[in-house]
């Protein structure tokens, strides 16, 4: 489990990737990945393509960064998730709450 | 940070006076070592043979031994054996003296359970740096086996407390009817504690709330949000509250209670046996699947997980399905999905989905399934914990439970009363108000006992003020499977469009000395019905449609029709 974090250039956006399991292990990393000075941003941008798995206590960790990026208003994207990872985001029905791409 | 001292003390491991045993039958070999080491400062104690050596050990408790290979009455070697099996799994270090050099014979002190030799003559700089380095390693190992205890301990506690708190739980929680006739399910011991709960209660109207939530998380977090989530459960659903309410009231209470990315996944359902319906929303746990007359419908989680959304945007519409006697609903916690086998392959929906297809008139199904997955997990066990719940379809006289009894109401209540109670336009759609009646009602003296009763005939009169009356709805619909449907169809259809539209209750209390007469009138803004046809007709027995007048006529002791047929009025007496 890795966790590799990229802003873009005119830092309005965070692309946070996220490698192998995601799960309660990666708690801290994942919150050192968003909680930084120049934070909360206008965008985030979950990279899940090389996400294999996650647990709901990373649905937890979602959560987390939502009410972190403004709540209601935050604008959080989750990108590439795979079929496995897709079916866990649909059964909690979190395309309420983010945008699942 | 505050250091707290810890209980144990590591002992100085290098100046420390250490007690040690010396044994040597050679009376100026003990001697010699006996000055090196006292000079070293140590405290010494000598033996003169191994049986001395062994007694002297139990006495004096030494830290470390020197033993002489070669002795009478008990060579070292034996005594070695000895002194390590009575130190158990204390570290009593053991260093050989030994005048012999060849490999064998030293390889046999080690074997003996010496850890080290020294050979004669001594060099009392090795000798020093020896007995330095074993009391080290004496010390390091006194800290791991404290501190093994230690956690011990704490475990041991910890599994002490969960006992005394599921206790507590189980107190609140399980007052309920699991143990129902037409309830199967599988729960771990101590589930609460790895955040799956299972609860079920019988509605005073009849019928059957069953819900199946699993908490993010283990250990307290996930037990703390199940009291608070039982409680409000078995009270509403006794006090008569509809599953939507219910819903909102545990989501709004775990929204408040939990930490932001904690929630509770689950299933519920509301089921009639008088309807023959099951009612079910979910969040956030895999499809339930429902077998309806040797087909299996998959009922997908539509909404969000308890304890996410505030109470503006919780959504707690169900989707209602109709169910035969015998068919049933399965609902399971991700547990089951999500048993990994050795490989750490996932049992997955489709092997479930082939199982239950496999087995679905079978009534070992639901010991089919977890038989399947243990097996498929084999000797690494289930991951998650396994939670699962089959809710059959039977008549409810059949259920083999009993109506829970209320504790009588004690003191002193309002007997005799009167009030009026409209409802209009959107809040006749949006508001259940038969809860909110009956706890008025339930505040007289001794009427809980008929809290069933009364339920019933509040509901009934009220539903078809709604449902006839205003919403002009005819319920010979229901008879069949497209109009089950329909009905509801047209009943949410209507229930959007209300316009001066109203139903007013109206209640009467009369007590008398334990007993009463409470007097319930319904007047609703619809055009009335031809309530002579009604009356003249005997309901058939296969059909819902029509009963409910009978019911009335039962339970009430008059059951009156006003024109032109909108306002209906009836008397309950009861006695205790």
């Amino acid at each position: 489990m890795s966790i590799t974090t990229n802003r873009s250039t005119n830092q309005s956006e965070l692309t946070i990737s996220i490698k192998g399991r995601f799960d309660f292990s990666s708690h801290q990393e994942f919150r050192d990945a968003y909680e930084n000075p120049e934070g909360p941003y206008e965008h985030y941008k979950i990279d899940m393509a090389e996400t294999t798995y996650l647990d709901s206590s990373a649905l937890g960790m979602l959560l987390l960064l939502r009410d972190y990026a403004g709540g209601d208003s935050a604008n959080i994207q989750i990108l590439n998730c795979n079929n496995d990872v897709r079916k866990i985001l649909t059964i909690s029905n979190f395309e309420q709450l983010f945008v699942i791409q | 940070m505050v250091v707290t001292e810890s209980p144990y003390k590591p002992e100085d491991t290098s100046t420390g006076s250490l007690k040690i045993l010396i044994a040597d039958d050679n009376h100026s070999d003990r001697l010699i070592l006996q000055a090196i080491v006292k000079r070293q400062g140590h405290h010494v104690v000598t033996a003169v043979d191994g049986v001395d050596a062994v007694d002297k050990f139990s006495r004096e408790n030494p830290d470390i031994i020197l033993l002489d290979a070669l002795m009478p009455r008990m060579d070292g070697f034996e005594a070695a054996k000895e002194i390590k099996q009575l130190s158990g799994e204390d570290l009593v270090p053991i260093i050989f003296l030994t005048s012999l050099s060849d490999a064998e014979s030293l390889a046999k002190c080690l074997e003996a359970g010496g850890d080290d030799f020294l050979s004669k003559p001594y060099n009392p700089i090795i000798l020093q740096a020896k007995i330095n380095a074993f009391n080290r390693m004496r010390v390091m190992h006194r800290t791991l086996q404290m501190q093994r205890d230690q956690i011990a301990d704490h475990n041991e506690h910890l599994v002490r407390e969960q006992e005394v708190a599921k206790k507590v739980f189980d107190n609140v929680a399980h007052v309920g009817c699991l143990g129902a006739r037409n309830i199967r399910h599988l729960l771990s011991p101590l589930s609460v504690f790895n955040g799956d709960v299972l609860l079920a209660c019988q509605k005073p109207s009849g019928g059957m709330h069953v819900l199946l939530g699993d908490f993010t998380g283990h250990g307290l977090p996930a037990a703390i949000g199940a009291m608070p989530m039982a409680e409000i459960f078995y009270g509403m659903t006794t006090k008569g509250y509809a599953l939507p309410d219910i819903l909102r009231e545990i989501n709004i209470k775990l929204k408040t209670i939990l930490p932001i990315g904690f929630f509770c996944c689950a299933t519920m359902v509301d089921i009639e046996f008088g309807d023959k319906s099951i009612e079910i929303w979910s969040g956030g746990l895999p499809s339930g699947f429902l077998l309806q007359g040797g087909k299996l419908v998959k009922v997908a989680s539509r909404h969000l997980p308890l304890g996410i959304r505030g109470s503006d945007s919780f959504d707690a519409s169900t989707d209602r399905y109709e169910m035969h006697d015998g068919d049933r609903f399965y609902v399971w916690s991700d547990g089951i999905i999500e048993a990994a086998n050795a490989e750490n392959e996932f049992y997955g929906e489709e092997r479930l989905q082939a199982l239950v297809e496999q087995y679905i008139d079978s009534n070992e199904l639901f010991y089919r399934i977890q038989q399947d997955v243990l097996a498929f997990a084999g000797d690494s066990g289930p991951g998650d914990d396994l939670t699962m719940a089959e809710i059959t379809m039977m008549p409810e006289d059949q259920l083999g439970i009993h109506e829970s009894e209320h504790s009588s109401a004690s003191g002193w209540g309002p007997g005799k009363w009167e009030m009026s109670y409209r409802l209009t336009d959107e809040s006749l759609a949006r508001f259940d108000p038969i809860p909110l009646l009956l706890q008025i009602v339930m505040e007289v003296p001794g009427m809980r006992s008929f809290n069933g009763e009364i339920f019933t005939i509040i509901s009934e009169l009220y539903s078809n003020a709604l449902d006839h009356g205003v919403l002009r709805l005819d319920s010979s619909l229901k008879n069949s499977s497209e109009g089950f449907a329909r009905y509801y169809q047209l009943r949410e259809q209507r229930c959007s469009q209300l316009k001066d539209a109203s139903v007013l209750v109206n209640l009467t209390h009369n007590g008398t000395h334990q007993g009463g007469i409470l007097t319930i009138r319904v007047e609703d803004s619809g055009q009335g019905f031809d309530w002579r046809k009604v009356r003249a007709t005997q309901p058939c027995t296969n059909q819902y449609s029509g009963r409910g007048v009978a019911l009335l006529k039962s339970l009430c002791r008059r059951v009156e029709y006003f024109e032109p047929g909108n306002i209906v009025e009836v008397e309950y007496e009861w006695r205790l």
